[in-house]
Formats: structure tokens, C-alpha cells, sequence
């Protein structure tokens, strides 16, 4: 099974961190591999909040694709990191020529675009980029994204974080969302691999999508030039979210609903029955059936978790001020986050979402009967 | 020495017949009850001299001849009299004395139904017992990373929606701007299709409305069943429990007027209107009630003179085609309940079906489609229309699906299925893969007959004569001298049975597959089948 692990931070920290958390939670993961969503970066990568990041795989003919494309659309690269792995890759991983992390300046011509249309057409840059990579596997694209930065590899988290390097002083982030562990549902690829990210919205997700058929031809049929990929079951918890936010105008606060709506004996009860009876209704085929535990993090960079209807899945959230974690087990948090309060640590149950504000001063909590 | 009589062409022996009467002489008492039980007569009473030669022995006497007399069981062969294989005589033997057999040999009769130029009419079904249905396993069984869910301990929620349902994407605006928002029903996925008051007899009607009833109430399990097309008893129209109905509107309009007419009196909403303008038993015509079934209470629901034939034409006779259909009448109809009761057409699987769906994505009114197969029974149809016309109903229902997935409206339209739905007893099986086809629910009409009623036939042209009003059951007879042989509160109980087992059945299905909280519509992933060409056409996974 999949272990989770996010944490928020006031002080800027290294992904290690999280590879730390992952490496204690081993003993319930095969070391597949790892998958990394950085955001409210630091070090280096700080000075350019505004400007969009590309990470990705590259091989060297790669790269040569990648500059000549950005520089056909105007992108310029204003500032770089590469990873060329000298050693030999521990077993299980793939040799790769290039991994890259570079900040671009839009080009002059985007400048004028609203918000939307900007956003909206870095993602079809990623998508493109993404698409010319598969013909030859010269290219594998995670993000293209203001303050963002992502990593996936198949193998072991540890080995993995020590052979890129990952304690790069560069790399610094306020944000992580770490996942241990291949995809081994499907079969294994390195888009499968969570953490999933679409327009600053990221998610990770343990457990079985068992309606991931039937949802993944909803969100493909809604014409959105995002919706593509779901080499993996969970990609579809990160389009969920960003359909409910971005197309339904609807607040995390219906995310759950949305994911896992009340029964109808249920609906009859609550204050809000008739409005969330025709949301149910209107998405349902966006419900979730399997069990699962969703991580995720929001543009504004709240970190969220919610759980099946069921509960099917462990996860816990716990800190203090400044500094919150939320993992698929214990033990992760207790690496991370050594010093706090247990007693005030929280697991969701079937009804309930928590988050973490982008302030971080407490954990926010509330449940389907409430809102 | 009796003469042999006239042999005409139509003269038929015994073993030319479906169905042959075994009849053991020594068993029986002469009773009578089998011949007073046939429904149409096949058996009689018999007398037969038997001659027996007596030989004495020696030569002083010559041998001589004694002639006995016996009675006995004689079978009919004239084709107006030809067993129907429906058992009763042996149901009502004491002795276990006489039963039909099944010839194993193509019978001659089949040659001769058609006497006076009318072709054979009957009820009943397709009498053909393949199924693909049946042939379709359930194979995604949850086993990696999870453990499948426990069908006796988690909660399920096995509800769908009959009603258009909003698009996501309009649902916001649509709730801010207080528009309308189309009625949509939250009902069990097993309905008991259209089957009218007068194809049924009244105790068998009341039994299933009491059944449905009962579920509701009792077992808060939200169930419908459809009227068909033959009105509905006023008290029912008037009643608390007409929210339970599905009320059907079919091209001879039978029982409209005092439906209409109960309007200001109903205390509750029916729960949908059907439109009927297809059948699956006898696509592209209509429906028939045969004289026989036409007594005074049928008549006076129906709003018709008694004792006359009761033909729905095959079309809707103000309608010129189904975009005017869908332009007027589910318009209408909606109209007269104020918007508030979802409205949608029945047809038959057809190699049309998009163009028909096509057509009603395009309407907001239009609630839904029911699409019934060719394996779908009737009370009467013409023999050739039964057997020869009609589409299956999985490559119907699943195209009908993946054009909806095509044009992103899968959830706006519900898909109803049709025909065929456990014939061979597999009812939650045969469910079950129907709604990962895409169904969002399904109608079954034959299963409940057999199962809550104990109807006679079988996919071997056994019985058959639900047309003429002597169903052996009282099923489908409007004589109270038959129909008195159903008690409505065991039909009730029956129908109890076969919704909480088919309950049962289904989690079982759903819980190893990971699901429990929606039903699985279009879950085609857990879907497998031997046969390779049929895994291409339904688009799921081909097994060995």
C-alpha cells in the first residue's frame, strides 16, 4: 500500500524531510518509488514566485526538443537546476540523462492575459511538452507551474533522495507532499505515480479507485484539454478537485461531498438535504467507492485530507504552530514532527475533511453534517 | 372395427405434437381432475375396447375373444387442442398418473398453427434460452491492495435516479438563479416493467401493487412498477400509494381518460409517466388485448365496450415521428403534473436507438430511455414477431451508453433495460451486468411472474397462452374462476421474497468488486466473457 506523507511549514525545509518520514513508514511500502510536489518554495527558487517552473526527465536529445520548442514559443530560461546522475542508479531505477528544474520568463506576448487564459495555457505547454516526449520517451514532464517543483522516480525513497541528491541546498520548500511506492495496480509507469498535478492543484491518494473506470470517462467527456493521462486510479482525485474548484465554482468544503455524498436516508436529515441532494445527483459519477485516503493541496497552498466513506484507510494529521503534517501513518508524524502535542493529533474519520491554512496556525476540521 | 375417419392434411398424430400426454393407466383413479384442469382441452375422457383372445388349452375348445371396456386419458390432436406442455394435470394429479413430455423430435404442429390463414398469436416469450447475459462473468475482484467489502456488513446504497438530471456544470447556475430543476426519483434498480390490468388478472395486479407497497413501507426499499398500458383502478389513482407507480401512455391511450379525469383528486405524484411506442416482444407493433380478457371491469378502466379486441396501433396515431414526439407529447404530459413528474419513452432495441437517444439529449424534458430487448414477454403477439423481431438488449443498452459517454451526458439521461433480465433465473446476475453495461436500472416482467406467481413458461414454447385468458395460474385470465387460484397476499409476500433475495445477490456481487456506495452504471472494467467477439462488441474484457 501507498504511504503518504505532507507537511507545511513555516521555515523552508528539505524534501529529506519527507523522505525521512516515508523510510520510517517502509515497513508498509515496497520501496517502489517515490513521488515528490513541492510548493511556497525556498532557496534558490524563492526569488522567482511568479515565474513558471518545468520539472521533468529529460534526455539529452530531450533537451535539445525542450529549448527548441520553448524558444519557438518565447519562453527564455532564467534560472536552472539539473541533476545528472554520475552513479549507478540503485536497483530497480532507470539510468537517466537529465533531471531538470528550470524558471522561465513568460514570454512578451503572454504578458497581457488574463489569469485564466495564462493558466490555462501553461497547461496546454505541459500537455504538448508531455505529448512530443511519449513518441520517444525523450521527455517525461511533471509540472510547468509557478512555485512548483516535482520529482518521480521508480525505487527505493532513500536510495532514491541519495543518489539525485536531494538534501540540494536549492531545494528547499514550505510545502512537500511525499508518496512512497510505485503504482502496482497497473502496470508500472512513471505518470502513475503520485503525486498528480493539474493548474497548482495536487493530490496523492492510497487505496483502490474501484469507480475509476466510470469516473475517468466522465471527467474525459467534460472537454477539457486537462483531463487527460489516468495511467494511474488516483490521477482522477486531482481532476476532481480541480473540476469541483475550477469549473463548479464549489470551496473545498464540497470536495467530500463531491468524493463521498451522504446517503439519501442520510440527506433527508441534514439542514443543507436539498442542496447537496442535487449535487449528488448532478455528480454522480465523480463518487469514489474504493477505500482511500486523499492528501492534497490547493493553489493557496491549504493542505487538505479526506477519507472513504468508509474509512477504510489510516491517516493523521498533528503539529504545532507553524508546522503541520498529515500521514498515512503514525509513525511518519512521529519522525517528522517529534515535538508536539500528541494528544491533539486527529485522524478523519468517515465524514470528516480536515486542513491546514495556508497560515498554519491550526488544524481546521469539520464534518458532512456541518457543512 | 372403428373406421379411421378422414385423414386431412392437418390431421396430426401424437408424436407430431410439442407436446405428448404420458399416461399411466395403472396409476391412475379415473378422477377427472386433469381434464377438468386442462386449459384448453387437450385431454378427455377416454373409452376403449380392449379385445382379449382367450385360448383354452387342449383342442376341445376353440380359442374365443373377450371384449373389455376401459376408460382412460385420451390426448387431442387437432391443432385448436394441442397440449401446451403447462403441467397442470400433473400439478393436479393425485397420484402422480399423468405429464406432459417434450417430443424430442421437431414437432409437425408448428406446420398447422395457422388455421383459417390467422398465423399463431400467443404470450409468453422468445422461447430461445441463450443469453448472452448469462455468459458475462464478474471478474475485477478487489485482491491487491484492498480487501474486497462484506456484503452482510458494510453499509450499500443500491439506489439509482429516474429523471434528467442536471449537468454539473449548470447546477450552480441553476441554483442561484432559482431555475428548474428537472424531477428526478431516487428508486431501486429493479422494476417490475409495464404489464397492464387486463394482461394481468386483478389479483395478480393487487398482489404486486401490495408486494411493491409492503417494500416501501416496510422495508424502506424505494421499488416501481409500471401499470403498462390499461389505465389503472381508480382507488389507486386516489391513493397514497400511486407515488409507487410508473403510469404508461401507449398509442391506443387506454385508461387516459379516468386517469386524467383523477387528476385534481390524486393525493401524491405518480412516480414517472412511460411513453410506450416500442415493445421487445413484438417491436414495431402494437399491443393487444385479445376479446377474451375484455370483461366488464376491464372495459370500464379502459374506458372501452366489453368483449371486443383491444389493438394499440404501432404508432402514435397524432404523432408523425419521435422528434414530434419528443417535441409534444413528453411536453404535454410533463405539463399535466406541473413539471413536477419525470417523463420518458419505452422502445424497443433497435439498430435505432441513437437516433431515437440522440434526439431526447437534445430535449431537457425528456427524463430518460427504457430499452426493451427482443427477449421481452407479452401478454399476445403474432408468433413471427416474438421469435424473429427485435434486438439484444446488451449491445443495444451498452452503444446506447458509450453514445452518451461520446457527448459527456452519461449521467444526464438514465438508461432502463429490458427483456430478458433473468430468464434463465439469474435475475441480480443478469442485473448486474446490464448496469456496468451502462443500465441505470433495469425492468423485469416474466421473472416476477414465475418467481411471485409461479407462471408456467419456460423458453420451451411451454404454455404460452397468456393471449386468450386461460392461464392455468390465473396470471393472466380475467376469469374469476382462474384467477381465483392466485391469493394476492402470497403473491405479495412472493414479491417480498424475490426483492430481498435479489438484494442479497446483488451486494454480493458489488462487494467483491469494491463497490458499495453507487451503483457500478458503466463499471464495464469488472466485465468479462469467453467469447471474443462479443468482448469486442460490448467493449470489455476478453477471458478464457
Amino acid at each position: 500500500m501507498c504511504r503518504l506523507f505532507a507537511i507545511t511549514s513555516k521555515e523552508p525545509l528539505s524534501p529529506m524531510a519527507a523522505i525521512h518520514a516515508l523510510n520510517v513508514m517502509k515497513e508498509g511500502h515496497d520501496g517502489s518509488g517515490v513521488g515528490l510536489f513541492l510548493t511556497d518554495l525556498g532557496g534558490s527558487f524563492e526569488r522567482f514566485k511568479g515565474a513558471p517552473i518545468l520539472s521533468g526527465i529529460f534526455s539529452n536529445e530531450g533537451i535539445r526538443a525542450l529549448d527548441r520548442y520553448m524558444l519557438d514559443l518565447d519562453f527564455m530560461v532564467k534560472y536552472k537546476l539539473t541533476i545528472r546522475p554520475a552513479k549507478t542508479p540503485p536497483p530497480g531505477t532507470p539510468k537517466r540523462d537529465n533531471y531538470l528544474v528550470r524558471v522561465y520568463d513568460y514570454p512578451p506576448d503572454w504578458q497581457s492575459l488574463s489569469k485564466e487564459e495564462l493558466e490555462y495555457r501553461l497547461m496546454l505547454t505541459r500537455l504538448k511538452l508531455r505529448q512530443m516526449g511519449e513518441q520517444d520517451g525523450s521527455m517525461i514532464i511533471f509540472s510547468f507551474w509557478p512555485d512548483v517543483i516535482m520529482l518521480k522516480e521508480v525505487g527505493d525513497p532513500l536510495a532514491l533522495a541519495d543518489y539525485l541528491g536531494l538534501d540540494h541546498e536549492e531545494l528547499q520548500a514550505r510545502i512537500i507532499l511525499a508518496q512512497g511506492r510505485q503504482n502496482t495496480n497497473y502496470a508500472i509507469d512513471i505518470y502513475a505515480c503520485h503525486p498528480f498535478f493539474i493548474q497548482g492543484f495536487s493530490t496523492m491518494t492510497n487505496g483502490e479507485n474501484t469507480a475509476f473506470v466510470t469516473i475517468r470517462e466522465y471527467l474525459a467527456s467534460r472537454n477539457y484539454a486537462g483531463y487527460v493521462g489516468y495511467q494511474s486510479d488516483s490521477e482522477v482525485f486531482t481532476h476532481i478537485l480541480h473540476f469541483a474548484q475550477q469549473k463548479l465554482g464549489m470551496g473545498l468544503d464540497m470536495y467530500k461531498h463531491l468524493l463521498t455524498p451522504l446517503k439519501d436516508e442520510e440527506l433527508r436529515r441534514h439542514p443543507q438535504g436539498e442542496r447537496l441532494r442535487a449535487v449528488k445527483h448532478a455528480c454522480r459519477p465523480l463518487i469514489i467507492d474504493g477505500p482511500n485516503c486523499v492528501i492534497g493541496c490547493l493553489p493557496d497552498r491549504t493542505l487538505f485530507m479526506v477519507q472513504d466513506s468508509k474509512k477504510l484507510r489510516p491517516g493523521i494529521v498533528g503539529g504545532a504552530s507553524g508546522v503541520f503534517a498529515f500521514s498515512s501513518e503514525m509513525c511518519g508524524l512521529d519522525a517528522a514532527i517529534p515535538a508536539r502535542n500528541k494528544s491533539e493529533d486527529f485522524q478523519p474519520m468517515k465524514y470528516d475533511t480536515v486542513m491546514v491554512p495556508p497560515h498554519r496556525q491550526e488544524v481546521l476540521r469539520w464534518n458532512q453534517w456541518e457543512r | 372395427m372403428e373406421s379411421m375417419g378422414k385423414i386431412s392434411p392437418s390431421t396430426l398424430s401424437k408424436s407430431d405434437l410439442p407436446w405428448q400426454i404420458l399416461w399411466n393407466k395403472e396409476a391412475c383413479t379415473l378422477c377427472g381432475r386433469c381434464t377438468a384442469v386442462c386449459p384448453v382441452r387437450a385431454i378427455e375422457l377416454g373409452v376403449h375396447r380392449k379385445r382379449v383372445v382367450q385360448t383354452v388349452i387342449g383342442l376341445s375348445e376353440k380359442p374365443g375373444n373377450v371384449f373389455t371396456v376401459y376408460h382412460g386419458v385420451d390426448q387431442r390432436t387437432d391443432p385448436a387442442h394441442a397440449c401446451t406442455g403447462c403441467g397442470m394435470c400433473d400439478l393436479v394429479c393425485p397420484n402422480a398418473a399423468i405429464r406432459p413430455i417434450r417430443s424430442t423430435d421437431v414437432d409437425k404442429l408448428r406446420f398447422h398453427v395457422n388455421q383459417g390463414g390467422v398465423p399463431r398469436r400467443r404470450g409468453g416469450r422468445r422461447n430461445d434460452p441463450r443469453s448472452v447475459l448469462d455468459e458475462i462473468k464478474f471478474i475485477r475482484i478487489s485482491m491487491l491492495t484492498d480487501p474486497a467489502l462484506d456484503a452482510g456488513r458494510h453499509d450499500f446504497e443500491l439506489r439509482t435516479l429516474l429523471g434528467r438530471v442536471l449537468p454539473a456544470e449548470d447546477l450552480v447556475k441553476t441554483t442561484s438563479e432559482n431555475g428548474w430543476t428537472p424531477p428526478v426519483r431516487e428508486i431501486y434498480p429493479l422494476i417490475i416493467g409495464s404489464m397492464s390490468f387486463g394482461a394481468l388478472s386483478p389479483n395478480m395486479w393487487e398482489g404486486l401493487q401490495m408486494g411493491v407497497a409492503y417494500l416501501n413501507e416496510e422495508k424502506g426499499m424505494p421499488v416501481r412498477i409500471c401499470t403498462g398500458e390499461g389505465g389503472c383502478p381508480p382507488r389507486l389513482l386516489r391513493s397514497r400509494f400511486l407515488k409507487y407507480v410508473i403510469l404508461q401512455i401507449a398509442s391506443g391511450y387506454f385508461g387516459w381518460d379516468e386517469i386524467i379525469h383523477a387528476l385534481p383528486e390524486m393525493k401524491e405524484d405518480p412516480c414517472a409517466i412511460e411513453i410506450k411506442y416500442g415493445q421487445g416482444a413484438k417491436p414495431g407493433d402494437g399491443g393487444l388485448l385479445m376479446w377474451y380478457k375484455v370483461n366488464r371491469l376491464i372495459a370500464a378502466i379502459r374506458g372501452v365496450p366489453q368483449g371486443i379486441s383491444l389493438p394499440s396501433p404501432p404508432t402514435h396515431q397524432t404523432l408523425y415521428s419521435i422528434e414530434e414526439s419528443v417535441a409534444k407529447m413528453i411536453q404535454s404530459v410533463s405539463m399535466a403534473w406541473g413539471f413536477r413528474v419525470p417523463v420518458y419513452p419505452k422502445i424497443s432495441a433497435t439498430s435505432t436507438t441513437l437516433a431515437v437517444l440522440n434526439n431526447l439529449t437534445r430535449n431537457p424534458y425528456a427524463s430518460g430511455l427504457a430499452i426493451d430487448g427482443e427477449d421481452g414477454g407479452t401478454g399476445a403477439a403474432y408468433n413471427v414477431s416474438m421469435n424473429h423481431m427485435g434486438h439484444p438488449i446488451a449491445s443495444n443498452i451498452r452503444d446506447a451508453y458509450l453514445n452518451l459517454v461520446k457527448i459527456g451526458k452519461q449521467n444526464e439521461i438514465p438508461l432502463f433495460a429490458g427483456g430478458g433480465i433473468g430468464k434463465n433465473g439469474n435475475l441480480a446476475a443478469n442485473a448486474a451486468a446490464l448496469i456496468m453495461l451502462g443500465a441505470s436500472g433495469v425492468q423485469i416482467g416474466k421473472y416476477i411472474l414465475q418467481a411471485a406467481a409461479g407462471c408456467l413458461g419456460s423458453e420451451s414454447d411451454r404454455c404460452n397462452i397468456c393471449n386468450i385468458g386461460l392461464c392455468p395460474k390465473g396470471i393472466t385470465s380475467q376469469d374469476a374462476r382462474l384467477y381465483r387460484r392466485l391469493d394476492p397476499e402470497q403473491i405479495a409476500e412472493r414479491v417480498v421474497d424475490v426483492y430481498l433475495s435479489f438484494d442479497q445477490e446483488f451486494r454480493k456481487i458489488m462487494a467483491p468488486l469494491g463497490r458499495s456506495t453507487s451503483l457500478p452504471i458503466g463499471m464495464s472494467d469488472a466485465l468479462g466473457i469467453t467469447d471474443a467477439n462479443a468482448a469486442s462488441r460490448l467493449q470489455i474484457r476478453h477471458v478464457l
